[in-house]
């Protein structure tokens, strides 16, 4: 048996008519920084608190940490800690309280319990906050209370739902930083986020669920490698016309339509390419609106596997994607 | 299975925010306090002024309604105390740490116990700030008592508090599990609080309430409490508003009985709601 520290194995869960998550299989190494990406309704939060016994297991299999979500729940809570997508904090507790409370619901002798306060107010650097209300704290900080406490027992796997959802950008890379010396340390890190950057800076492997199921998984750079080498995006007077003329172009690797005109795919150089392709499409009548070639980012790659744009309509309208909260 | 000690963690939290929220309890002690100086006074001026004859009761000691009434108001304070005391878990529900305690390994009965008795506490310290401040206006409890009959009366108040305090609250927690919004719960409490207060002793004699008006009393916890508590207070031949009150030992385990057995419905109402308690 490999050291897989998560195996799920054919996990289904369904609210009613609805199945949220349908027939996923996936493993998270002890050690890594895994991710789990996917649209709003994709089925991350579901699995994540199937992982985490919040939700019953309702088909397929599910271990953590060696303990089966279904029949050994109290091994598995007392086996992870959690870092909740909503702020989860007594605002009238403060600081030291806020661990205090979590180290003593879990047992944790006492000694051991102070110990460990000391270390993670340090690694987060609250020590000149422990007698402040949480309700007192910055949302950057809160988010850092609420990493210490799911620390506070030393889990194996820690799982960190949007950790920087709402944060300004140096919080953002700062929670990072936390991340990465976390699991330095030897904590895996089950993430789900919506930050492609955010993704692409921290894991070492990335699934991407869409639908109830797991579209594509890899690293940051195999995923990306997947996009060919560069790609442009056109928009035309006549898309549908210009993929198929695209298609014709030995260079394309692939062609296909988007909701705002057409993605290409390359395998070479995209700056040689381009003027074949520009030519290619005007020759015929078609007049080109707008190029825009660039290397594959990860944000492609969730586009490109998930269709995000074409289900939350154009971008160009400004509104931003609603979040779940 | 042994019991765990996270209880205590519970009930160390609700005493934190006991004293935290000063304002809160000194809110919850006005009240009472106010009911006792106005209305308490107030009407004890009227019926001792001579305009409306009592009738007397020989060997049965006269009372006054001041001191009639501060056995009502010292229920109702724990009534109030504890019938909003679960309120704190629809918080946690909405806006706090219910979803890191019910992912914790800890059994979630330990949030019901540990809440119980932080509302038990909560309820036993104010009404006894409600009956100090009741002697201090001159409400004669005890009179006649011994130093060691008062402290025995004491006692027996207290025990009355605390069974009934343990149903309320967790008949509230119960109800703060279940329902999901504030407006819901305030709904249900201000249907509760009335009906309860009106139809026990707590203020008048219910000896002359009509039959169906007396069917409610009697399933009222509240009336037991009172019975307790004057019992223990006043003694069991007493005189108070024209009524004459004598309660014989059997009364009192009878009444205490009833308050237990509430308290244990209360209880396994409670122990539900928790065990199915989900994360939203």
């Amino acid at each position: 048996m490999t050291n897989s520290i998560i195996e799920v194995k054919d996990l289904e869960h369904s609210f009613g008519d609805v199945k949220a998550v349908d027939k996923v299989s996936f493993t998270v190494e002890e050690g890594e920084i895994f991710s789990f990406l996917g649209p709003n309704g994709a089925g991350k939060s579901t699995t994540i608190n199937v992982l985490t016994t919040q939700l019953p297991c309702q088909a397929g299999t599910a271990r953590v940490c060696g303990f089966d979500v279904r029949t050994d729940r109290q091994s598995v809570k007392k086996s992870i800690g959690i870092v909740f997508q909503d702020e989860v904090l007594d605002r009238d507790m403060t600081v030291r309280e806020t661990l205090e409370f979590h180290g003593r619901i879990y047992s944790m002798p006492r000694s051991v319990r102070l110990a460990r306060e000391k270390e993670l107010l340090e690694l987060v650097e609250l020590e000149q906050k422990v007698d402040v209300r949480t309700k007192h704290l910055s949302g950057g900080m809160k988010r850092r209370l609420e990493i210490a406490r799911g620390l506070m027992t030393r889990p194996r796997v820690l799982f960190l739902d949007e950790p920087t959802i709402g944060l300004d950008p140096q919080t953002r890379l700062r929670i990072w930083d936390y991340i990465k010396s976390i699991n330095e340390e030897g904590t895996t890190i089950f993430l789900t986020t919506h930050y492609m950057d955010e993704a692409d800076r921290l894991s070492d492997r990335i699934e991407i669920i869409d639908h109830g199921k797991i579209i594509v998984s890899g690293t940051a750079e195999s995923l990306k490698n997947t996009l060919g080498k560069d790609m442009i995006y056109l928009e035309t007077e006549d898309d549908d016309k210009a993929v198929e003329i695209a298609r014709a172009i030995p260079e394309v690797f692939q062609a296909k339509r988007t909701s705002k005109g057409l993605e290409l795919i390359l395998n070479t150089d995209g700056s040689k390419v381009m003027p074949t392709v520009l030519r290619s499409i005007e020759d015929v009548g078609i007049e080109i609106l707008s190029v825009k070639m660039k290397k594959p980012s990860l944000d492609d790659v969730f586009v490109h596997y998930t269709g995000r744009e074409i289900r939350d309509g154009p971008a160009e309208n400004g509104l931003p994607k609603l979040r779940r909260r | 299975m042994t019991m765990g000690k996270e209880f205590l963690t519970i009930y160390w939290r609700e005493m934190i925010r006991f004293v935290r929220f000063k304002g809160q309890l000194f809110a919850a002690l006005v009240q009472p306090a106010l009911w006792l100086l106005l209305f308490g006074v107030a009407m004890t001026s009227n019926f001792n002024s001579d305009a409306i004859p009592m009738p007397s009761f020989p060997g049965a000691v006269s009372v006054d309604y001041l001191t009639f009434m501060a056995a009502g108001v010292m229920a109702m304070t724990a009534l109030f105390t504890c019938l909003f005391g679960g309120m704190g878990l629809l918080f946690d529900k909405n806006w706090g740490i219910m979803k890191e305690m019910l992912a914790s390994p800890m059994r979630s009965y330990h949030i019901q116990i540990g809440v119980g008795l932080g509302g038990v506490t909560k309820s036993l310290i104010q009404v006894g700030l409600i009956m100090g401040f009741g002697l201090v206006l001159g409400v004669e409890f005890f009179s006649g008592f011994s130093a060691v009959q008062t402290l025995g009366a004491v006692l027996g108040i207290l025990a009355f508090v605390t069974a009934f305090s343990a149903g309320f609250i967790f008949l509230s927690a119960g109800l703060a599990m279940r329902v999901e919004s504030m407006e819901s719960v305030q709904a249900i409490m201000t249907l509760l609080t009335m009906p309860l207060m009106f139809s026990s002793n707590a203020l008048y004699s219910t000896s002359s309430f009509p039959q169906w008006l007396q069917v409610i009393s009697s399933v009222n916890p509240l009336t037991y409490l009172v019975n307790g508590i004057r019992y223990f207070a006043l003694g069991d031949d007493f005189a108070a508003m024209g009524t004459h009150y004598q309660y014989t030992g059997d009364d009192i385990v009878l009444s205490f009985a009833v308050l237990i057995v509430f308290t244990g419905l209360a209880f396994v109402f409670s122990w539900q709601a928790f065990r199915n308690a989900k994360v939203k």
